[in-house]
């Protein structure tokens, strides 16, 4: 073991078992229970990263989640490169690879940080003034450049191979962070009996406690965590992190599962998202400790003293060997006392207070402190070996010592973590004597305990975490209680006690005058205090404006350390209090969570339900190509060897226009309407009369929307008096049937009719072409003959034995049968069909060919042929309407003039004069050959394929008055020149139906 | 004929959660008011649940509340009778009955998991006390529409429309690999 600032003994860490691992190529050990900032520190590695925008050398500054600078890429192998890691809080395993960012060629020599050189000429913003000319180059040339330049790790380029797995749980009281108060809200509430789920980010439960282990809290800490898990009805979950609030105490929640692993099994999920509903929320979420803003203050050695005393009490972990303390609170004085006695020499305490207790306590240990203290600088490279330190009073510095140190220690004072809190939309108050904002009345069912509202001593944060976790329980508990409806501002937590306390600065130290060193504010960003100076002097007031043009607080730790610094130079430099300069919004997540996490199962080929029908088997057996219609996969075509779609389609139309073809239209929507009013209901809803539509007949069904556009068709079949068998859209089945619902229970609740989506219960087989009847009729037990059973008839019999509902319809414009069978029949009915149809030349035919049968008889489809703005006079189907019904869904709105107009546009056919070219869909159609641009176009194409059976192409258009137009020519631009066109009715092909009632 | 589900062998999914696929049943939406609850009930000699969300059941047919007007009746395939009886005794009432056998396919997830398993894609408390053993509902299951029942401590059949049944199976499988 190399690591010479590790000591004897102490902390949770367990130095018999060695842990080999690499930073940068190089390597190190640490022990078992390390973070890789420990163990780096161990070795006496401070230097951890390169600062984003001045690529300046950065140690360590923190021990937790607000860490800025060592920020890693930890590499497992190609495709699991994580990068952007804080190294305080990367678990130390066997073997770890973790690399720095930012910087080349290397961490120690970085050729980035000539930026650093450059930092007059690039002040924040100085992209927004530099760049402006010429304009082109920003996205060629400037943009990448300051991208390349300044940044963070990079993202793997490969597919991510992890699982990752989700989670919905429920709970009493969830209680948010492990501390004092967090462990003892969890018990309070166990003992009440609730159900209770307690998170903390960390590795081990126990928050503050882990770093001071002397503490009585501290030593019940292994009992109280027993006594948690042993107790079915608390959950534990360690290295989760409440990363978000949402509506309603939905609380998310990221578990890391193999992160901390050497070798996770490789089928083991890498994180678990939880989305928790808790009845009541417990945020015990702690503080962090602000750092100091003075000149130089990133130099690597340069340390918040709560990091250093978790680094010495937690990890055994000496983060230097000769310290100086500059404090504006009395907490941080522990710190120093602490490493004094694990021998690291305290050169000097700077308290930036007055004489107090805390300083003479101090002097009185022999150390010494300088009061009224500020920092003027730093010295070192890459490790800070002096600091610059004064006396300040009223603006005047004296008293200047250079003070040799390896390590400085900083802290001004703690800033309560309300992150979750303002995410749950609970208000803010400002609290003078903290110089932070702590939870005010809560919109939410939650509360803040401990640390996180201003309750810092351990003992008394412990107290606070009781009294809440109680309270919690004693609400979530209460059987007058039911759901988890936001709490709409009534105070939540009592006011935290207004005990003096230890002191804080929010704000930057006094300079007494003028200096050219930089200050830095935010670590991550590189924002310094003049930076901040520069906007304010740029006339930016609101602090949401100062923090966009400065960038503080945008960074992927979204100023934890930095947002109240800011604040505080901000509302000194403009002679405002901080409350009116206002706080920016804290958003989640809490720290950064991994897509993967929020993708969870949903990959692949889990991304979205994948429908198949029943004879989807069959299809694929016949190399049928699929295509995606909503969730279902259609068979679109069925190519033959060496055909591509075009031929393939040309010969299944054909197919069917001279044989038979069969069609698999299961997908289509299917409503079952049943009840004593079914027909006054359909009469009220469809455009169409349904009173006279007798039992056993069909009609093609147009519903409308109130605005009396088009929005759904359909065959429609009386099966009985009071049952339809509506059909509808493949698309619209959903939307159709809540569209009715709907309507039935908001406007007609009186109707005694009901509703039920049978779309999958029938397997619907197509068998479309001269020859279906033919093939058909040996099968069916039902009289099919034309007489019988012509156009538009419906039928309940059997086919093959099956029970099958037949339909006499066609969307092919030839004689045609729809068999409907339930759904397990019809793989083995389709196969029947199939066979029977050999003799008669029977073709399968898909989607593709299905479009260019309806378009060859101008049958529309909606959604391509309509779409949302298109009424059935537009579509050329006012016959459809029932003149005489008094009302139907849309029938006022059909009668507004507008919708009426003649220059409405109107379907109707285009035959370009040249009858090979085939338009392309969505093309204008306009008036004039080479119109100049811009010119208003008269419609555009919605259809057009071309027709095999008429050797030519067809188009379907939505033309301005285009009925009107039948006969002239117009002109349709494309990709390969102007086509034109002449207007024609929309039915091509049998205009006299002579073949559907064949 | 259940050729699209039958296809496949579903192996339990872990130590201590398991899907099975139930085999073909009858299955009725029945619609209607308090008249002709009461006659289906009398038809097929179960409880058709007047309680929201609950399940009445002899073990072989059942009735589950979907709402205040809408049951789903199940009865095994070979049940020669069920039909025929709930026909004959909702004859003269406002009613609407529709056979959706084909519609939809029963899963069984058991296992001392089972909770946790179905918990992975449905957002709903699934704990005992708020989701007792005869408590059913319709909910999702991740992206797929469901109807949940539970028919012991560690037991729940779901319900699935067909053709999201090998989603809802997959979804399963996947999520049990995170229990």
């Amino acid at each position: 073991m190399n690591e010479g600032l590790r000591s004897a003994h102490g902390g949770s860490i367990d130095r018999s078992q060695v842990l080999h691992f690499r930073f940068d190529g190089r390597p190190y050990t640490g022990v078992a229970g390390d973070t890789l900032a420990s163990a780096l520190l161990a070795n006496g590695v401070h230097l951890m990263g390169r600062s984003f925008k001045y690529h300046r050398p950065r140690g360590v500054l923190a021990a937790g989640a607000e860490e800025p600078n060592a920020l890693v890429t930890v590499r497992r192998d190609a495709a699991r490169e994580t990068p952007n890691l804080r190294a305080t809080q990367v678990e130390l395993y066997e073997g770890l690879d973790a690399v720095s960012q930012n910087r080349w060629p290397s961490l120690a020599f970085d050729v980035g940080a000539l930026n650093d050189l450059l930092a007059p000429f690039i002040p924040a913003g100085f992209y927004y003034k530099t760049f402006m000319w010429p304009k082109r180059a920003w996205h060629a040339l400037y943009e990448p450049r300051i991208r390349a330049a300044a940044g963070l790790g990079r993202s793997p380029t490969q597919p991510d191979p992890d699982r990752y797995a989700t989670r919905h749980a429920h709970c009493d009281v969830l209680v948010v962070g492990a501390g004092p108060a967090g462990l003892a809200a969890a018990q309070a509430a166990a003992l009440a009996g609730a159900r209770v789920i307690l998170c903390d980010e960390q590795a081990q439960l126990g928050g503050s406690l882990l770093s001071a282990p002397a503490s009585p809290a501290a030593r019940e800490l292994p009992g109280t965590l027993a006594a948690l898990a042993a107790n079915p009805r608390v959950t534990l979950l360690p290295r989760t992190t409440a990363f978000g609030y949402f509506p309603h105490n939905s609380v998310g929640l990221s578990e890391r599962l193999t992160e901390h692993l050497a070798n996770p099994a490789p089928d083991a999920p890498r994180e678990r998202q939880w989305q928790v509903r808790a009845r009541e929320v417990v945020l015990a979420t702690g503080a962090i400790e602000r750092p100091l803003v003075f000149p130089g203050n990133d130099r690597p050695g340069v340390m918040l003293a709560g990091a250093a005393r978790t680094f010495l009490n937690r990890y055994g972990v000496l983060a230097g060997t000769r310290a100086v303390l500059v404090t504006a609170c009395d907490e941080a004085y522990q710190a120093a006392y602490d490493l004094q006695e694990a021998h690291v020499y305290i050169a000097c305490i700077a308290d930036v207070r007055a004489e107090n207790t805390a300083s003479a306590a101090a002097r009185a240990a022999g150390i010494p402190v300088m009061t009224q203290a500020t920092v003027l600088g730093t010295g070192g490279r890459l490790r800070v070996n002096s600091v610059e330190l004064a006396r300040c009073a009223d603006g005047l510095v004296s008293e200047r010592t250079q003070q040799p140190c390896d390590l400085v220690l900083i802290s001004g004072g703690y800033t309560p973590s309300v992150h979750l809190h303002s995410q749950s939309r609970g208000k803010l108050t400002w609290s003078e004597p903290l110089q932070a904002f702590v939870p005010g009345a809560a919109i939410e069912r939650v509360r803040s305990a401990g640390a996180c509202r201003g309750v810092f001593a351990p003992e008394a944060a412990r107290a606070d975490g009781t009294a809440q976790g109680a309270a919690a329980a004693a609400e979530a508990l209460d059987p007058q209680r039911s759901g988890v409806d936001p709490a709409h501002g009534a105070p939540r937590t009592a006011a935290a006690p207004a005990r003096a306390p230890d002191g804080a600065l929010a704000g930057a130290l006094p300079q007494g005058g003028k200096t050219r060193r930089r200050a830095f504010v935010d670590w991550q960003n590189d924002v310094t205090s003049k930076d901040l100076a520069l906007a304010l002097r740029e006339g930016f007031r609101s602090i949401e404006h100062v923090k966009r043009y400065t960038t503080t607080g945008m960074a992927t730790d979204q100023g934890k350390t930095s947002n109240l610094n800011a604040l505080g130079i901000v509302s000194r430099a403009l002679e405002r209090p901080i409350p009116e300069v206002g706080l920016t919004t804290f958003r989640m997540p809490y720290t950064p969570v991994t897509f993967g996490a929020f993708a969870g199962v949903a990959r692949g080929d889990l991304f979205d339900p994948i429908r198949r029908t029943p004879t989807h088997g069959w299809a694929e057996s016949r190399g049928a190509v699929f295509e995606d219609v909503g969730l279902w996969k259609r068979a679109r075509y069925f190519p033959r060897a060496g055909e591509d779609m075009h031929a393939a389609v040309a010969r299944e139309c054909l197919a069917v226009r001279a044989a038979c073809g069969l069609f698999d239209a299961s997908t289509l929507g299917k409503i079952e309407v049943v009840g004593r009013d079914a027909a006054t209901f359909m009469n009220r809803l469809y455009v169409n009369a349904w009173s006279n539509l007798a039992v056993g007949r069909c009609r093609y069904g147009i519903l409308l929307r109130d605005d009396g556009f088009v929005y759904d068709d359909g065959v429609v079949a009386r099966i009985g008096e009071s049952r339809f068998h509506v059909t509808t859209t493949t698309g619209g089945a959903p939307r159709v049937l809540a569209m009715m619902e709907d309507f039935l229970q908001t406007e007609w609740p009186d109707l005694s009719v009901w509703l039920t989506s049978t779309t999958e219960q029938w397997a619907v087989i197509a068998v479309q072409g001269p020859k279906a009847r033919e093939l058909l009729a040996p099968l069916v037990d039902v009289d099919i003959t034309a007489a019988a059973f012509p156009h538009m008839s419906v039928a309940l019999g059997h086919i093959l034995g099956v029970p099958m509902r037949l339909f006499r319809v066609s969307f092919t414009g030839e004689l045609g049968f729809e068999i409907n069978v339930p759904a397990d029949y019809g793989a083995a009915v389709w196969e029947a069909v199939w066979q029977a149809g050999q003799p008669f030349g029977m073709t399968p035919y898909g989607t593709e060919s299905m479009h260019v049968l309806r378009a060859e008889k101008g049958y529309i489809i909606v959604g391509q042929d309509t779409d949302g703005t298109v009424t059935p006079d537009d579509a050329g189907l006012s016959w459809a309407i029932g003149k005489s019904k008094p009302d139907f869904v849309g029938k006022r709105s059909l009668k507004r003039p507008a919708m009426n107009a003649p220059e409405r546009r109107q379907l109707v056919g285009l035959l370009t004069q040249d009858p090979k070219v085939v338009l392309e869909e969505g093309s204008q159609v306009m008036a004039q050959p080479n119109a100049p641009v811009p010119t208003r176009p008269l419609g555009h194409v919605t259809s057009s394929y071309f027709s095999a059976v008429l050797g030519r192409s067809i188009a379907l258009a939505l033309v301005s008055g285009g009925r009107a137009r039948s006969g002239q020519t117009l002109y349709v631009p494309g990709a390969s020149g102007e086509a034109p066109v002449q207007v024609s009715p929309t039915v091509f092909y049998d205009p006299t139906g002579a073949r559907i009632n064949a | 004929m259940r050729s699209l589900i039958g296809e496949r062998q579903w192996p339990a999914l872990s130590a201590t959660a398991y899907v099975h696929v139930l085999p073909p049943a009858q299955r009725f939406v029945l619609r209607g008011d308090a008249a002709a609850r009461a006659a289906a009930e009398s038809a097929l000699g179960v409880p058709v649940p007047q309680q929201a969300c609950r399940a009445g059941t002899d073990g072989a047919r059942a009735a589950l509340w979907l709402g205040p007007d809408e049951w789903l009746l199940v009865a095994p395939a070979a049940d020669q009778e069920a039909q025929g009886a709930l026909e004959h005794a909702l004859g003269g009432l406002a009613h609407s009955l529709v056979e959706v056998s084909h519609r939809q396919l029963g899963l069984l997830v058991s296992g001392p998991e089972a909770e946790r398993l179905l918990n992975a894609g449905c957002p709903l408390d699934l704990d005992i006390g708020p989701f007792p053993v005869g408590m059913c509902t319709r909910t999702m299951l991740s992206k797929a529409e469901v109807v949940l029942w539970r028919t012991g401590t560690q037991e729940f059949r779901l319900e699935v429309w067909r053709s999201f049944a090998p989603y809802v199976t997959a979804y399963l499988a996947e999520a049990a690999r995170g229990i």
